[in-house]
């Protein structure tokens, strides 16, 4: 099962020296349960980009304003949701914002 | 069947003996794994172009040895620089002793490397990996394709689950009657969940994901030839074949799910259907009883139908019921409502149900409101289904399966005014 975890910091707030995610990272890499992540520039500098009668409109992102704005990302393939929240909680560790898991959808399934 | 194929075929049935026959004549997994990947990537470059060896099994084991010669030799080179102290050579005699071993130990020595492979150090999720790269011998990019991971998040989960063995000390034997049950447990447990891995992707585009119902039938066959007096073994193949037997008729045209009851049955596999009968047939007149049997029992009776009205649901609800009392399940539970909802009526079935409301493992699970709406809709009761049919489209991770509750909720939408 793949999970997005989604990290959420204020722009006042800064993380700390003494963050989780390298003990998150370390962790998730050596399980082989970890895809891939980024760190996301801020929020003023992004793009919003809607189609309008056949060309593109642009306007200053972001498209959702948050007290808490969406800073980072991590991509799991993990057995289950708890597996993921414990990798999580892990980055949770001295982040002083959010973090959330969410699962992603899957093209595959059973006919019931 | 093109030629690379065919090699692929050889190939992957030859990885497991060759192993074998590694890890008996010098011991260490993981260096004997690796040697052995490194011998048939050799082999699929080199067959096709020079031609197949006359023994491609010896051709195997003598390039595999001297990969792990030369791995050794370098590996104490490097000792020597380090301590300058005088290594022991490996002389060359051992590889030289390298006979053609036609063996009458192959068909074990894939067992007994499942056993390895499924040892309890390990997670179900590195026990699949690993079993299928050492005993499936497919590559890690292989592997890594199959599970929609890139290559590079693959490999330490199988480097990781080599370690584990190695340090947990497992030797490369069976394991004795005391574990036997437990441990055989364990490699069905992975051999079902590479089978699922597969027929769950099945629905969707992706050959690659496909052939893991293959590759999981392929490898449960050879325990049953290993192991054929075993019930609950011959019981998961013939529940794999049986289930697979419906492959081409579950999706639609369009790509949603058709259910069961819907599916055109001409287009099942009536050799997979036979075989899977006869097989669980035979367990279960010879063997004690088990959860594999008792699900194949039932995945043949649908089968067997010629028409879904056909369908034996009584026997469907007995051997659900005994499923239940040996080896009891929410998922079973919810198997059984369905079937006593076909035979005692719509709120019998749903009656069943109540107890999972407080069932952590349900409380979020999208099958039970699936089941419920389903069972709701019998019963005529369209607003509730429509209810339960829409929270499961919410809670479900399948896009396929949330496609097919929503339309199953649509359909009993209110009209408008």
């Amino acid at each position: 099962m793949k999970f997005v975890v989604n990290l959420y910091l204020s722009p006042e707030a800064a993380p700390g020296p003494g963050s989780g995610r390298e003990e998150f990272l370390a962790v998730a890499r050596e399980a082989g349960e970890l895809i891939g992540g980024h760190v996301l520039a801020d929020p003023s500098v992004s793009v919003v980009v809607r189609a309008r009668a056949g060309a593109a409109e642009v306007s200053e992102g972001p498209y959702l304003r948050a007290a808490e704005p969406l800073t980072g990302q991590y991509l799991l393939d993990c057995p289950s949701l708890d597996r993921a929240v414990e990798l999580a909680a892990l980055s949770a560790a001295g982040w002083p914002g959010g973090v959330e898991v969410w699962p992603l959808m899957d093209a595959g399934g059973m006919e019931m | 069947m093109t030629a690379p194929d065919r090699f692929g075929d050889l190939l992957r049935e030859l990885a497991p003996q060759v192993l074998g026959v590694l890890l008996r004549r010098y011991g260490g997994f993981e260096e004997c794994e690796e040697a052995v990947q490194d011998a048939l990537l050799a082999a699929a470059t080199r067959w096709p172009a020079d031609g197949m060896p006359e023994s491609p099994r010896s051709w195997l084991v003598t390039v595999a040895s001297r990969r792990l010669v030369d791995q050794v030799r370098s590996e104490q080179a490097r000792r020597r620089r380090e301590a300058a102290a005088a290594a022991r050579e490996v002389p060359d005699a051992d590889v030289a002793a390298a006979p053609g071993e036609e063996n009458p130990g192959d068909r074990d020595d894939t067992l007994t490397l499942l056993f390895l492979c499924c040892h309890p150090a390990l997670t179900p999720a590195s026990q699949v990996a690993l079993t299928l790269r050492a005993v499936g011998g497919l590559t890690t990019a292989e592997i890594a394709q199959a599970f929609l991971v890139p290559e590079a998040t693959m490999a330490p989960r199988i480097s990781r689950a080599k370690r584990r063995i190695k340090a947990s000390g497992a030797p490369f034997a069976r394991p004795d009657a005391r574990e036997w049950t437990e441990r055989l447990g364990a490699v069905l447990h992975v051999l079902y969940l590479i089978f699922n891995e597969g027929y769950a992707a099945s629905s969707g585009p992706d050959l690659h994901r496909r052939e893991l119902t293959a590759e999981a039938i392929r490898l449960t066959r050879a325990v049953h030839r290993a192991l054929p007096g075993d019930g609950e073994v011959a019981g998961l193949l013939a529940l794999m074949l049986l289930t697979d037997a419906r492959r081409a008729a579950r999706v639609g045209p369009d790509g949603t799910f058709v259910p069961l009851a819907e599916q055109d049955r001409a287009r099942w596999d009536s050799a997979a259907i036979d075989e899977g009968t006869a097989l669980v047939s035979q367990a279960m007149a010879t063997s004690p009883l088990g959860p594999y049997q008792l699900q194949a029992a039932v995945a043949a009776l649908h089968d067997r139908a010629p028409r879904v009205e056909d369908t034996d649901w009584e026997q469907i609800r007995v051997l659900y019921g005994i499923l239940g009392r040996i080896a009891p399940n929410p998922m079973v539970t919810l198997n059984h409502a369905v079937a006593v909802a076909m035979t005692r009526g719509p709120r019998a079935g749903l009656d069943l149900l109540e107890p999972l409301d407080d069932d952590p493992r349900m409380a979020r699970h999208h099958r039970l409101y699936a089941v419920r709406g389903h069972l709701q809709e019998l019963a005529g009761d369209g607003d509730a289904a429509r209810e339960n049919y829409s929270r499961a489209a919410r809670l479900t991770l399948s896009l396929p399966e949330q496609r097919y509750l929503r339309a199953r909720a649509a359909r009993l939408a209110p009209r408008p005014g």
